[in-house]
């Protein structure tokens, strides 16, 4: 079937809400890749087997015929909860769901309406029935995730029937190329990749440019450890980067465009296919598009691993085919991208704001968020943290509220230490800056980025020397070499690192630490060369005495660092039982049988292998 | 010298993607998804077909981290090591597994090309730390029991 027009895509939309509507259940299963991981095909599957069955055996005896839906959406959020199920439209949501429940579901909730108390989610010893009731999920706003958990992520009929493709409409029949930019301008909103660039600024300096070929290319290499915000758009909605995308083409006058997906992100580019595919059967994307005599093909590049190619000119430079590697700017990716022509390059979540902009219009926009940073932002909510899972929340809410409000607080009730956000290329937001808002232009001034929005959580058992060597390890690794001071730069601020972990640092090491950092900055040749000293001068500047403890004291005071921890065998528990003393690689350990063992520190080389085989937890670690 | 069924297969490719320097890096992954390694003989033959030098095929390969001219196991695990799953402890499960398969210093392949393990930046699964991959299945909340009982699983399948 073809779209040809825009009375098509009305009469699309009216017939695809019908098909929903013919539901008397739909069973919503998040297949996100969190999801996923958990298990979550199995229950789509069982799902699928158990509801047919019913089908069969119910047709006889009921008068309704139930007619149950199975879908496969994109990530509701709660990872840590996962594998989660919906039930649609009584609106339960199930939490933890085992192929196990899938029968019990199915004959209570599905065909009865009962609900099954033991899988939902209790907060406080309440009982949360549905995903308004879980302070996790009530307190966003979700904007590019509207439709993500809502809709099956596979079908381009689900995204029409909720409004899908209405913003192209609008854009192709009641608005000029010029219009469009303005209301993109007028909104406010500025790239969510990193650097935080007004994205109405690019599209108008790309329009202005008298070019046959123009492109319009996504960044979806989100490279970031810790942060999935990205992939999760591409794999629970599709269709709405894409329809931005469209937009964005018919306003800077290109006819083909790309979506770079990271490597790692294999879901996302099979629903990213799929969703192109559906579009171009329907006549979305391709030639003539609704009947407006315009052209837009979109293809799709798969990563192959460089965490750089998140840079503008490394990533077109992959497209092409060639090593991704950064080049000298200007001229900028706006004026010679692509194959050295004009290229709007924005990232998915910018994308994925264009269609409600165009439809709800600039003033709705700017009344979310800040003045400086309009709009709302996704964060996904990682590592010391009670709730896990993707979130979105205007620009300008504050960290603790997206800590302890939504994400429920530190896990087992640790003590707060410290925030990554903006992955290698930001810093560290420590207990003082819970207050401030979060916003592009507040964090900058903490020596830290928004960055694409990974927010990692730290408690008291996170050596901060410990996570500015991680970070430090990821850019020096993933350094493309190119230029001097980001290639050898990197890898001497790491050396320094590793030998104050291992217990070798002498305080001088943190003024060359400084040192160093000032000089990569000034003179990468890039943004990711330039930000990468950014975790050592915002760890530096937080926790300079936990740096002063590894050095002077040779103490990490997380026990995280190896070097400095210390083996002790507890007298009480030890039961002379001689095990430890045979695997010690390096015989530190003595004692006679049946009498408690000591280990000689001078020789111990802190391998673990004593606490690890110690079947009477007598070896602790300080 | 490789056998006929590889040049087959790099044609078969090529025509996918289109006799065109661009095309590189899209026919290589597929040829290494095929072959679970990228044969350098047949590199070779691609660049040529495609109108790149082999230099420059080279220089694209030996770039990008997913790109092997050593062929990989069976099972490739890819340990993540993610700012997420590296606070949530992922290096003892990368240990555990490093041990389990015997691997000594810097050897990544087992010698009966069962398992490869890797370490990845990031699987973007961080809300079920840490987590590692088995070619495309990911695996949430990892311990190194856990690693070590699904390489066992895995390796049982081999008869």
């Amino acid at each position: 079937m073809s779209i040809t027009s825009k009375d098509d895509l009305l009469k699309k939309q009216i017939e695809a809400q019908e098909e929903i509507n013919s539901y008397t259940c739909r069973i919503l299963v998040c297949s996100g890749t969190g999801c996923v991981a958990s298990g979550s095909q199995k229950i789509y599957d069982e799902m699928c087997r158990l509801c047919e069955g019913i089908d069969g055996v119910e047709v006889s005896m009921q008068k309704d015929v139930p007619h149950i839906g199975t879908i496969k959406t994109g990530c509701q959020g709660l990872c840590e909860l996962g594998p989660l199920v919906r039930i649609e439209p009584q609106h339960l949501q199930y939490v933890h769901v085992q192929v196990e429940d899938c029968k019990e579901i199915v004959e209570k909730t599905v065909l009865k309406g009962e609900p099954i108390d033991r899988l939902f989610y209790k907060h406080d010893e309440e009982v949360c029935r549905q995903p308004e009731d879980i302070p996790f999920l009530n307190q966003q706003t979700r904007i590019v995730l509207e439709h993500c958990g809502n809709i099956d992520a596979e079908s381009i009929d689900e995204y029409i029937a909720v409004g899908g493709f209405q913003a192209v409409l609008k854009a192709f029949f009641e608005m000029t190329p010029e219009e469009v930019i303005e209301e993109i301008t007028k909104s406010g909103i500025r790239g969510r990749g990193g650097a935080g660039f007004p994205m109405g600024k690019k599209w108008s300096q790309v329009a202005r440019i008298e070019s046959d070929v123009k492109y319009v290319v996504c960044n979806g290499d989100e490279g970031d450890p810790g942060a999935f915000m990205d992939g999760s758009v591409m794999e629970g909605d599709p269709y709405k980067l894409m329809e931005g995308m469209i937009i964005a083409a018919y306003a800077v006058g290109a006819h083909d465009g790309y979506i770079y997906v990271r490597a790692e992100y294999p879901l996302s580019v099979a629903r990213l296919k799929k969703a192109i595919a559906q579009a171009e059967e329907y006549g979305l994307l391709g030639d003539n598009i609704l009947g407006s005599g315009i052209d837009f093909h979109l293809h799709i590049n798969r990563g192959a691993g460089a965490f750089v190619c998140g840079e503008g000119s490394a990533l077109t430079a992959s497209i092409e085919g060639k090593r991704g590697m950064p080049r000298v700017k200007p001229p900028r990716t706006v004026e010679k991208g692509l194959w050295e022509k004009p290229t709007v390059l924005n990232n998915v979540e910018t994308y994925a704001n264009v269609a409600r902009i165009i439809l709800d219009g600039a003033d709705w926009y700017r009344s979310i968020g800040t003045e400086g940073s309009t709009g709302t932002k996704t964060f996904s909510l990682t590592g010391a943290i009670e709730n896990t899972g993707l979130i979105e929340v205007p620009m300008g809410t504050t960290l603790r509220h997206i800590i302890y409000d939504i994400g429920g607080g530190i896990k087992k009730g640790a003590a707060f230490k410290a925030v990554q956000i903006g992955g290698p290329s930001g810093g560290c937001l420590v207990e003082k800056h819970l207050d401030e808002p979060l916003d592009f232009d507040s964090v900058k001034k903490f020596n830290a980025i928004i960055g694409s929005g990974g927010l990692v959580v730290m408690d008291e058992n996170t050596c901060m020397v410990d996570v500015a060597k991680f970070f430090m390890g990821f850019t020096q690794r993933e350094s493309c070499g190119k230029c001097g001071p980001c290639r050898i730069g990197t890898k001497r601020m790491l050396e320094l690192l590793q030998k104050i972990t291992e217990g070798r640092g002498e305080l001088k090491d943190l003024d060359k630490l400084e040192e160093t950092a000032k000089f990569i900055q000034s003179r990468s040749l890039c943004g990711l060369g330039k930000s990468a000293p950014l975790p050592v001068i915002s760890t530096l500047q937080n926790f300079r005495d936990e740096y002063e403890e590894h050095i002077v004291e040779g103490k990490c005071r997380a026990h995280v660092c190896e070097a400095m921890k210390i083996y002790e065998i507890d007298p009480d528990r030890c039961k002379g039982c001689t095990k430890c003393a045979r695997n010690c690689p390096v015989g530190a350990i003595t004692g006679e049988k049946k009498e408690p063992h000591k280990i000689d520190q001078t020789k111990c080389i802190k391998c673990g292998t004593c606490m690890e085989n110690c079947t009477f937890e007598a070896i602790s670690v300080k | 010298m490789l056998d006929k069924t590889y040049y087959d297969k790099a044609d078969e490719v090529i025509a996918v993607y289109g006799r065109k320097p661009a095309s590189l890096i899209p026919i290589m992954q597929d040829i290494q998804a095929e072959y679970r390694y990228l044969p350098g003989e047949l590199l070779n033959y691609v660049a040529d077909e495609i109108g790149v030098t082999r230099s420059r095929a080279y220089s694209v390969a030996t770039f990008y981290e997913n790109f092997s001219f050593e062929a990989k196991g069976k099972y490739v695990i890819k340990v993540c090591d993610g700012t997420a799953c590296h606070v949530r402890k992922s290096q003892p499960v990368k240990d555990a597994i490093v041990k389990e398969l015997g691997l000594a210093d810097g050897k990544c392949t087992t010698d009966d090309m069962m398992f490869t393990v890797e370490t990845v930046s990031c699987l973007g699964a961080c809300g079920l730390a840490p987590t590692m991959m088995v070619n495309e299945d990911v695996h949430p909340k990892m311990t190194p029991d856990k690693a070590v009982k699904l390489i066992r699983e895995l390796r049982g399948d081999k008869a």
